[in-house]
């Protein structure tokens, strides 16, 4: 008895918390006035909303007698795959240049490249003979 | 006992208006996003609403039956935003 009167507590706890986070992400998608800034308040804050909504489930689930752990399921889905997604729109901003340029890269032949440095040409020559 | 399932009832109701407006403000920027990355954001935030909603009426409802149906949702809004993002950047979705 006790033990589900403190999961119904839980549930509340945790539809209170889903309710701010899902909210203030809202907000943040219509008030903020840059698109990269635009993008990462609902990307953190609707991920931690909905995954305080599911655990809220998993709460109500145990109060009613039958615990179900299915959520957890959704929950890694979800912490999974948002960076992926807030990354990809944040390539699109990039693309249509939505924000500020990014800044001029130094100048550097030897970065992931296979080539020979300058000056380095009489030492990188194949070894013939031996 | 009585009065925490009084009390978890009001947060379900604020839950669904809260779920409600978001998606409401999520549409609004959908409509005036100045920029596709940001029809793209408002897409996914609304997805996100939606699989937020289900699960709300799942716990509502007191069933199940709804934990395939948020799985796939999430998972198919996961793949679009992906499709669409992938589709302005390279001009096709899969090369």
């Amino acid at each position: 008895m006790t033990l589900e009167l403190i999961a119904i507590y839980a549930t509340i706890v945790f539809l209170i918390i889903g309710a701010i986070f899902t909210f203030v992400a809202a907000i943040g998608l219509l008030k903020l006035n840059d698109s990269m800034t635009r993008l990462h308040a609902p990307t953190k804050a609707a991920t931690v909303g909905i995954g305080a909504f599911l655990l809220a489930s998993m709460a109500h689930a145990y109060a009613l007698g039958e615990p179900s752990f299915h959520e957890l399921l959704i929950l890694a889905f979800l912490f999974v795959t948002a960076p992926i997604s807030a990354n990809f729109i944040a390539k699109v901003n990039i693309h249509k240049r939505a924000c500020e340029a990014l800044p001029v890269p130094a100048e550097d032949e030897m970065w992931s490249t296979l080539d020979v440095p300058p000056g380095e040409e009489a030492r990188a020559k194949p070894q013939t003979g031996a | 006992m009585s009065f925490a399932l009084e009390v978890m009832n009001w947060m379900l109701i604020a839950g669904f208006t809260v779920l409600s407006v978001s998606q409401l403000m999520a549409m609004v920027r959908l409509v005036i996003g100045p920029d596709t990355g940001d029809r793209i954001l408002a897409l996914d935030t609304m997805v996100l609403n939606a699989i937020g909603l289900i699960v709300l009426l799942g716990v509502t409802q007191g069933t199940r039956v709804y934990f395939e149906v948020t799985l796939i949702i999430a998972m198919l809004g996961f793949v679009s935003t992906v499709a669409l993002a992938r589709f302005v950047l390279r001009g096709d979705i899969i090369e």
